[in-house]
């Protein structure tokens, strides 16, 4: 690591040229791959685009703000159905994200609540029985989930004259670029340097004038909106929901790929959401080396 | 009338099992100040070997006992083997939570691996479907069975902790493990102790509740959250709080099944953590807890 001499250095995106060359190299390899690699390799950097933005809103609850969650698959499942009945009611992609980013970014607040007098194994307990209620709200109440059948999402149409594969592909690197250019904005603001405060002390911090209230509950909305933004995602990819899809494997899944990935770490939310994806793919690639019964568990995996 | 006491009665036969999963997490709890996400699991992984036992025509209480062995000594090695040098490194809460969910995800995967995820049915020699009526009442066999597997369970640990010395060097190392070292407990015997015991309750309740559901890998998963929401709402370092966190909570599920909506019965837990964390956070019969910087 270099010196940084002042704040402005501090601020900038890519310190050294090579980070630069090597940035510039990695995005051009991302732009070409549609073109070069067969389908299903395509749709993998698809999930592992989509499962970045959750858990890059889930490492600035936890690893930035210090607030454990494990009540993410809560907010996925809110945002993927808030997405499904938007579209269904015809609503257009972009704004049909942005509601369900909206919808659980309210949520998200509505849990934070708890967060304001809760800390530690607390708040860990709270969260956790969020995410299971709503899980079962979601599994009991058939309007709203469409029952055993689930509930079928118009996929994205291709563009520009793209596959629809490469279609989505695109679109949710441009999203992943976009929600990571605003995470190093956001961690680098007032906003992050309070959340980075609240969780090394948050007495300290409110001593210092940062408003606890306030910034915990916006750690939160922040993190679901990510959140339910990769619900939507999801839903539009998968291109049908069911409640079941949104266990607490999800949320443990998610809180797995940024504690690997690193915490408080922008780049490693990406290779975390990386690994959580891969690691099975890689596995059941060995599958001759594997007994039988652990080859179902891990094609089963994302989805148990 | 008769309805009112019938779910009051099946409610407190769930209550029990929930007290016992309840027991293990607040002795966990308030003796090395970890929430043990493991719990559930080293509980599956038990019952399992009962059924391995049990399906090769051994006794019952010798694959009780045989239970009862592995999962206290998961939860001992656990505590030895990791969370020893984990927190002789430092590590903070958030550090010791991965771990136990670590140690769930790997026991989870070894299960799968070795009996596999399909549903099984434990032989169990004691019946749910032989019932007595008692006055206004029906009550199952299986359903005696399991109050009073909760009962003797919480009685041995009230025993344990209240009457002897190992129990008064327990509750002198939860309050205070430097005090206690200075005083000359081995704190760290002591420790694994509760680990050992904890989990052994927790695997009463999964021995229990085996024969009502069928056995899968994740069959822990529901009565271990009920526990968790048992022991925040009793009172998350209270012992006598977990049973009466427990009992409470699975009377009231059973009664609202029966009168409210049976398919909300099992929401019921999840909404009773997050208002009593929200009213009342240091539980029913919990102590304040106060903070420094």
């Amino acid at each position: 690591m270099d010196l940084i001499e002042s704040y402005a250095q501090d601020l900038r995106f890519a310190r050294r040229s090579i980070t630069r060359i090597l940035l510039g190299l990695l995005v051009a390899a991302l732009i070409a791959l549609p073109w070069v690699a067969p389908d299903h390799v395509v749709f993998l950097g698809t999930l592992i685009a989509l499962y970045s933005i959750g858990v890059m809103g889930q490492n600035l609850l936890i690893g930035y703000t210090g607030q454990i969650s494990f009540g993410q698959a809560g907010f996925l499942a809110i945002g993927a159905f808030a997405f499904g009945h938007m579209r269904i009611w015809g609503a257009p992609f972009v704004v049909a994200l942005a509601g369900a980013g909206a919808i659980a970014a309210l949520a998200g607040v509505v849990v934070g609540f708890p967060s304001l007098r809760l800390k530690g194994p607390y708040l860990a307990i709270a969260t956790l029985g969020f995410g299971v209620a709503v899980y079962q709200v979601f599994v009991n109440w058939e309007m709203l989930s469409g029952g055993r059948s689930g509930l079928s999402i118009a996929r994205l149409k291709p563009m520009l004259g793209l596959t629809s594969t490469q279609t989505v592909y695109y679109a949710y690197m441009l999203l992943l670029a976009v929600f990571t250019l605003a995470t190093y904005n956001i961690i680098s603001s007032y906003v992050g340097r309070a959340f980075v405060a609240i969780r090394d002390s948050d007495i300290a911090a409110e001593v210092n004038g940062v408003n606890l209230t306030r910034y915990k509950l916006l750690a939160f909305a922040i993190s679901s909106f990510y959140t339910g933004v990769h619900g939507a995602l999801y839903a539009q990819v998968l291109g049908h929901i069911e409640p079941q899809i949104f266990n607490i494997g999800e949320s443990l899944t998610l809180f797995v790929a940024v504690i690997i990935g690193g915490v408080a770490s922008i780049e490693g939310s990406i290779l975390g959401a990386a690994f959580v994806l891969l690691i099975p793919k890689v596995l059941s690639d060995f599958r001759e080396m594997v007994p039988l019964k652990a080859r179902l568990y891990f094609q089963l995996w994302p989805f148990r | 009338m008769d309805k009112l006491l019938q779910y009051t009665l099946t409610g407190f036969s769930a209550g029990s099992l929930y007290a016992l999963v309840a027991l293990g997490v607040v002795l966990i709890y308030r003796s090395t100040r970890v929430l043990n996400f493991a719990h559930g699991d080293i509980a599956t992984l038990a019952t399992f070997v009962s059924f391995s036992l049990l399906t090769n025509r051994y006794s019952f209480p010798l694959a009780l006992a045989a239970s009862l062995l592995v999962g206290a000594a998961v939860g001992i090695a656990f505590y030895f083997g990791v969370l020893v040098k984990a927190q002789r490194e430092g590590a903070n809460l958030l550090g010791m939570v991965i771990l136990t969910l670590g140690l769930a995800l790997i026991i989870q995967g070894g299960v799968v691996w070795w009996w596999g995820a399909e549903p099984v049915s434990l032989p169990f020699p004691i019946s749910d479907t032989k019932t007595y009526r008692v006055g206004p009442v029906v009550v199952s066999q299986l359903s005696i069975a399991t109050m009073t597997a909760g009962l003797v369970g919480s009685l041995l640990l009230y025993l344990l902790v209240q009457k002897t010395r190992l129990g008064l060097a327990m509750r002198a190392t939860s309050e205070n493990v430097m005090a206690a070292q200075t005083l000359g407990i081995p704190t760290r015997m002591v420790l694994s102790v509760s680990w050992g015991v904890a989990s052994a309750l927790g695997v009463v309740a999964g021995i229990f509740l085996a024969p009502a559901l069928l056995l899968d890998p994740f069959f822990m998963l529901d009565p271990f959250l009920k526990g968790f929401a048992a022991a925040v709402l009793g009172g998350l370092n209270s012992l006598p709080g977990a049973v009466v966190g427990a009992v409470i909570l699975g009377v009231a599920e059973s009664l609202t099944g029966a009168y409210i909506s049976i398919q909300f019965k099992n929401t019921l837990a999840f909404l009773i953590i997050i208002v009593v964390l929200l009213l009342r956070p240091e539980g029913l019969l919990g102590k304040e807890f106060k903070e420094r910087v």
